[in-house]
């Protein structure tokens, strides 16, 4: 009861800022909008009970992220409205209509899948498995999915490597 | 297990309100008087020159950037280190390949000049 | 030393993969340790290290078998895709050599990143679990973006990155959704389980919004229509090389991850399960089919159009994934092995097609339009006569490899039934002789311009002419080898499905 009561709130929260962020005038209201929007889905996190992945939003999404995004608001520096930026072929209409149409088909689906709920998959050990998220995560990560790990570190350091060629003077 | 949380909510409810209630209220009681003077940007009582919006050196959101990418190895030390009496050397391992891979990045960084003046 | 189910075995069997690894890391460490003039090293140092990996390739091929706890397999499938890699990126290497002296751009950082997307691309056709397929296409795809915008003077290359990146990024998040639903269905991210689980029957409108999902992110990759939009900007932005080893590379590990996630982990609805359309049982052929189609019609169509030798190109890579996509479609192990048949075929007409207009970039003169290449015959002749192979090779023309490509292709829809598909190919490859005997006569009809400077082929650019043709030609005249390969991994793909029986 509790769980649906959070849920609910913290749903309608995350919705209601994400609109703040595509609707706001000044991009630096959008990014602070894009931070308590971050912020709810780590509760959500909580609510799951997966407490490290929070710990991990908050330190990196809305530590990091938000960051970059406050520095490339700074560089790019727009001295115009968004008005100056409206082009003339954008189609809006369609675009709207589509949205629409991709959000009719998904609500017919999860109504559908609700009112017919497929059997009861063996479940996949629950966030809140013996010794907290933190071990649960660690011993999956290192042992089963070691490989993708070892590959993230790759593309970790091509992200650096690529940030520094792009960034860097022309010589 | 939820039920843990409560307090911390109310806590976050508290801090919040506070703030809101507190601007409100100096909101609602102070006199309206604005003057070209009072609303000009502070800057240590010197006269502003320029914009605040100047084309800033992209040094800095490199340095950003680098913070994310390390920080996103640093969070993946977490649970490495909550589990590492189970892993045992093949654990040390494992981690050390994917060190040794970053810190070829940050060599690399500190050799371009990407860490210099910022 | 080695607990939970790892053994020295896996370490043997990801040898390739740690090879790539650590010529990459080298050749980063030798970019920032060599002084600037002896960088030149550094194409020499990447190809030692891609021939490393495909000789232990060969010691590790005719195993079968996952290793690493199930997350990554060593069957021929994945071996043969590792071998087109190496070689596509080894020739793009070579192509490169003097491509990266005419920008001005330096070559540690370049042979870097291609070796990183080689190991992506590795990745990406070995692994066996969503989560390790994922994590190959995005080290592929970043390694990408920033290549297609490592000429950073031109604003081409720039406009390039960024719409690949934003359009990619997108479609990868639709990807990652359609993954995430699929686990969510079976409780599993490894593509055995997914289908063992889903084999009993627990289809229906989420599962089909899945498929619908996974096909939208993967139909960006192969530049399938109505996916395609970022293909001929990007590929007229990017450094032709970078273009080239798209084209071919990225195509391939988009193939290979495609034909892993629906061969090994949804054999059971191909032809329905996912509901009913227009009165029909659906199953996911029917996406692919409809996607086939309009590719192969849409790209011959706009390609004929184009003056662009890099966006005539991309069109026509465009229609080449319309090709590819019927031997998915066919849903056999024959249409598999003309697939894979294709691809490898492709590699070589693509990459030698791109090693031309590669030739024709020197100082001052950008040399991808068409007009540039008037008079080729006569300054040189040998360029000119392997373009002519090249372009018939991608109009399938015999003797050359894209007849046996398109050949083996068509058979293997007509077998399957789909004998409206084939002729839909057909008349397409008539269509695109059009654009790609056009080349021919403005290399041999034509003269040339009058102030155009020299051409000159370096001998790094005609080994890559060499093996292409070679390549080309030989497998156009002797395809048995190919075949025989290509079936034997073709066969070893969904081998879970021969367990649970649903493999005609």
């Amino acid at each position: 009861m509790l769980d649906a009561i959070a849920f609910y709130t913290l749903a309608a929260l995350i919705l209601a800022f994400a609109i703040a962020v595509i609707t706001a005038r000044n991009p630096v209201h959008s990014v602070v909008f894009l931070v308590i929007n971050f912020l709810a889905v780590a509760i959500v996190y909580i609510v799951l009970g997966a407490e490290f992945l929070a710990m991990i939003q908050v330190l990196v999404y809305a530590g990091g992220i938000v960051v970059l995004y406050l520095f490339v608001v700074m560089l790019v520096n727009l001295k115009r409205g968004p008005e100056a930026h409206q082009d003339p072929r954008r189609q809006t209409g369609a675009g709207v209509g589509l949205a629409v149409a991709v959000l009719a088909e998904l609500t017919a689906i999860l109504a559908y899948t609700g009112r017919n709920p497929l059997p009861a998959v063996v479940p996949a050990a629950s966030a809140r498995g013996p010794g907290g998220n933190t071990e649960q995560l660690g011993w999956l990560l290192y042992t089963t999915y070691l490989i993708p790990f070892e590959v993230a570190s790759m593309l970790l350091l091509v992200a650096m490597i690529g940030a520094i060629v792009l960034a860097r003077k022309v010589d | 297990m939820l039920r843990a949380y409560v307090p911390i909510f109310l806590f976050i409810l508290v801090a919040i309100g506070f703030a809101v209630v507190t601007l409100l209220i100096s909101r609602l009681v102070h006199a309206e008087k604005p003057n070209a003077v009072k609303l000009e940007p502070y800057e240590c009582g010197i006269e502003p020159e320029t914009d605040a919006r100047d084309r800033y050196s992209v040094r800095y959101y490199l340095v950003a950037m680098l913070f994310v990418i390390f920080d996103v190895e640093t969070i993946f030390m977490f649970p490495w280190a909550v589990i590492l009496d189970r892993l045992a050397l093949f654990g040390l391992i494992e981690m050390a390949l994917f060190l040794f891979i970053l810190v070829v990045g940050y060599f690399y960084a500190w050799k371009k000049g990407a860490l210099e003046w910022a | 030393m080695m607990p939970l189910g790892f053994t020295r075995l896996d370490f043997y069997y990801l040898l390739p993969e740690l090879i790539v690894t650590a010529g990459a890391v080298a050749l980063l460490g030798g970019d920032v340790l060599l002084a600037r003039g002896r960088h030149r090293l550094l194409t020499w140092v990447g190809l030692a290290f891609l021939g490393a990996a495909a000789v232990a390739l060969a010691f590790i091929s005719g195993r079968e078998g996952t290793v690493a706890q199930g997350m990554y397999s060593v069957d021929g499938f994945a071996v043969f895709f590792k071998l087109l890699f190496l070689v596509a990126a080894a020739l793009t290497i070579l192509m490169s050599h003097r491509y990266l002296d005419v920008e001005g751009a330096r070559p540690g950082e370049y042979y870097f990143l291609v070796l990183c997307a080689t190991l992506g691309m590795m990745v990406m056709a070995a692994g066996v679990d969503l989560v390790t397929l994922f994590i190959g296409l995005e080290t592929m795809a970043v390694s990408f973006y920033i290549l297609v915008g490592y000429i950073k003077p031109s604003r081409r290359s720039n406009e390039a990155s960024i719409k690949y990146f934003l359009l990619g990024t997108f479609s990868l998040g639709l990807l990652l959704y359609g993954m995430s639903l699929l686990y969510g269905l079976t409780g599993s991210t490894e593509l055995r389980t997914i289908a063992t689980t889903l084999a009993g029957g627990r289809g229906g409108p989420l599962l089909a919004l899945a498929v619908m999902l996974l096909v939208a992110g993967m139909g960006f990759k192969i530049a399938a229509v109505p996916f395609h939009a970022w293909a001929p900007d990007v590929y007229e932005g990017a450094p032709t090389p970078i273009t080239a080893f798209i084209s071919v590379g990225s195509k391939a590990a988009s193939f290979a991850m495609l034909l892993r996630i629906f061969f090994e982990g949804l054999p059971a609805f191909r032809m329905d399960g996912l509901g009913t359309i227009f009165g029909q049982p659906l199953g996911w052929t029917y996406f692919f089919y409809v996607l086939s189609i309009v590719s192969m019609t849409l790209g011959n169509l706009a390609a004929l159009t184009q003056n662009n030798l890099k966006r005539m190109l991309a069109y026509s890579s465009i229609a080449h994934a319309g090709y590819l996509l019927i031997g998915i479609v066919a849903a056999t192990p024959r249409g598999v092995m003309a697939a894979l048949v294709y691809l490898m075929v492709y590699t070589f007409m693509q990459l030698g097609a791109f090693a031309i207009v590669v030739l024709m970039r020197r100082q001052d003169v950008i040399g991808d339009e068409l007009k540039d290449l008037s008079g080729l015959s006569v300054r040189q002749p040998a360029a000119a006569v392997a373009m002519l192979i090249f372009m018939l090779s991608l109009g399938g023309i015999p003797p050359t490899a894209g007849f046996m490509g398109k050949f083996s292709l068509f058979a293997a829809a007509i077998e399957s039934g789909y004998v409206g598909l084939a002729i839909i190919g057909v008349l397409n490859s008539a269509i695109s002789l059009y654009y790609y005997v056009r080349v021919v006569v403005y290399m041999w009809v034509r003269r040339e311009e009058a102030a155009a400077p020299p051409v000159v082929m370096s001998r790094a650019l005609a080994l890559v002419l060499i093996v292409a043709v070679a390549g080309t030609l030989v497998l156009g005249v002797y395809p048995r080898a190919l075949f025989d390969l290509a079936q034997a991994s073709a066969s070893t793909l969904g081998r879970a499905d021969q367990a649970l029986g649903l493999l005609r």
